[in-house]
């Protein structure tokens, strides 16, 4: 809300952009639940639908120490995605996640604010405006 | 030709007609009531045909043909690893980032439930076997909470081999640099009865079809089971 102005704007801009059928209230619905569709989307066949990973080979993203400790990569990771070992909850997982050059700025801060304030995460959200700063750098940032 | 046609547009209905002709014919022998109950449940039979058909009554869908491949612990597997059991087959790779983990945890979800049942067999291929080393397979499965080949099996071979076999239990798998990860292929998860014929092709993306094969599962069980008896008799 301390983004109001801006947040609505967004909004329009998405509203037109998808089928320009929904009226403001619709609209602000969409928004409040992007994150979770964008989850669905672009996270959940890997990381489960409720974001419990799988076995040893996909870390899960609920209620987990990772989402916290890396609060400020977890933007570029989104974008440009990871290879290599990493340790969550105690455990070592050693697979590729592939980058998302497709989603906006403002789609990977509402998919991280989905992340880190749902199934047992309760960090801070990003603003948008924070969200690009951590994009920038890794060249990330789409200004969108 | 016509018989060729015939398989590949063949129907569910087509399949169990040319199954209850086949019980009507083996009603004689047996209890008429129970086979008309086990003639209902029957899966019906799946598959390409591959050869021409060596004479007009001979309409079934050839065989998983034979196979040579190597599993996650280095051993080489053939049809016989799979005599006598029924098996669910699909394709992967280790390192795929859209499908295979939703899928694998599908399958995972049907070997759980078959857990104790050493008459159910899984195996999956790699559709990308130059990365995919027996350690790789290895790897995988033990980080899937496969912690050896007794029951599922991560099999590696050719290229062609692989493709091949793909095509044979009726899942699409190509190379595709367009798509992420360089290849692209199906979610299809294969069941095979102990005679080498698929008697079902699930989507292993979709839960209810999943839920589907957990389901059909023990139809075949107990076809496989009746058959060993009459066998025995």
């Amino acid at each position: 809300m301390r983004l109001g102005g801006r947040t609505a704007g967004l909004c329009y801009a998405l509203a037109a952009g998808t089928i320009g059928v929904l009226s403001l209230s619709g609209c602000f619905t969409e928004r409040q639940n992007e994150g979770a569709q964008l989850y669905t989307t672009h996270c959940a066949s890997c990381h489960g639908d409720q974001g419990q990973g799988l076995e040893r080979l996909i870390p899960p993203v609920a209620g987990t120490d990772y989402v916290a400790r890396h609060r400020a990569e977890l933007p570029c990771l989104i974008r440009k995605g990871l290879k290599g070992p990493l340790v969550v909850n105690g455990v070592e997982y050693n697979q590729v996640m592939p980058g998302h050059e497709d989603l906006t700025d403002s789609q990977i801060t509402n998919l991280l604010n989905f992340l880190q304030t749902n199934w047992g995460n309760q960090n801070q959200p990003y603003t948008i405006r924070e969200a690009s700063e951590l994009l920038g750098r890794c060249n990330g940032s789409d200004g969108q | 030709m016509s018989f060729l046609t015939l398989h590949l547009t063949s129907s569910r209905a087509v399949l169990a007609g040319l199954l209850a002709a086949g019980s009507l014919l083996a009603a004689c022998s047996s209890d008429s009531a129970t086979t008309a109950t086990a003639q209902s449940e029957r899966l019906p039979i799946q598959g390409l045909r591959r050869t021409e058909p060596t004479s007009p009554t001979d309409t079934l869908p050839d065989p998983v043909p034979a196979f040579r491949l190597t599993n996650q612990e280095g051993q080489e597997i053939t049809n016989a690893t799979f005599a006598g059991k029924v098996y669910v087959t699909d394709f992967f790779f280790a390192t795929c980032p859209s499908i295979c983990p939703k899928m694998q945890s599908e399958l995972l979800r049907v070997y759980k439930q078959f857990e104790g049942n050493p008459n159910v067999l899984f195996l999956s291929h790699t559709i990308d076997p130059a990365h995919d080393s027996i350690p790789v397979l290895r790897d995988y499965a033990e980080r899937l909470g496969i912690k050896n080949a007794a029951r599922w099996h991560f099999a590696t071979a050719s290229h062609d081999t692989i493709f091949a076999l793909a095509k044979a239990y009726m899942t699409a798998a190509q190379v595709d640099k367009t798509v992420q990860g360089g290849f692209a292929h199906s979610g299809a998860f294969a069941l095979v009865d102990s005679k080498r014929r698929i008697r079902g092709v699930y989507d292993g993306m979709e839960k209810s079809q999943v839920d589907q094969l957990i389901h059909d599962l023990p139809i075949l069980l107990k076809e496989e089971q009746e058959e060993a008896a009459t066998a025995a008799k």
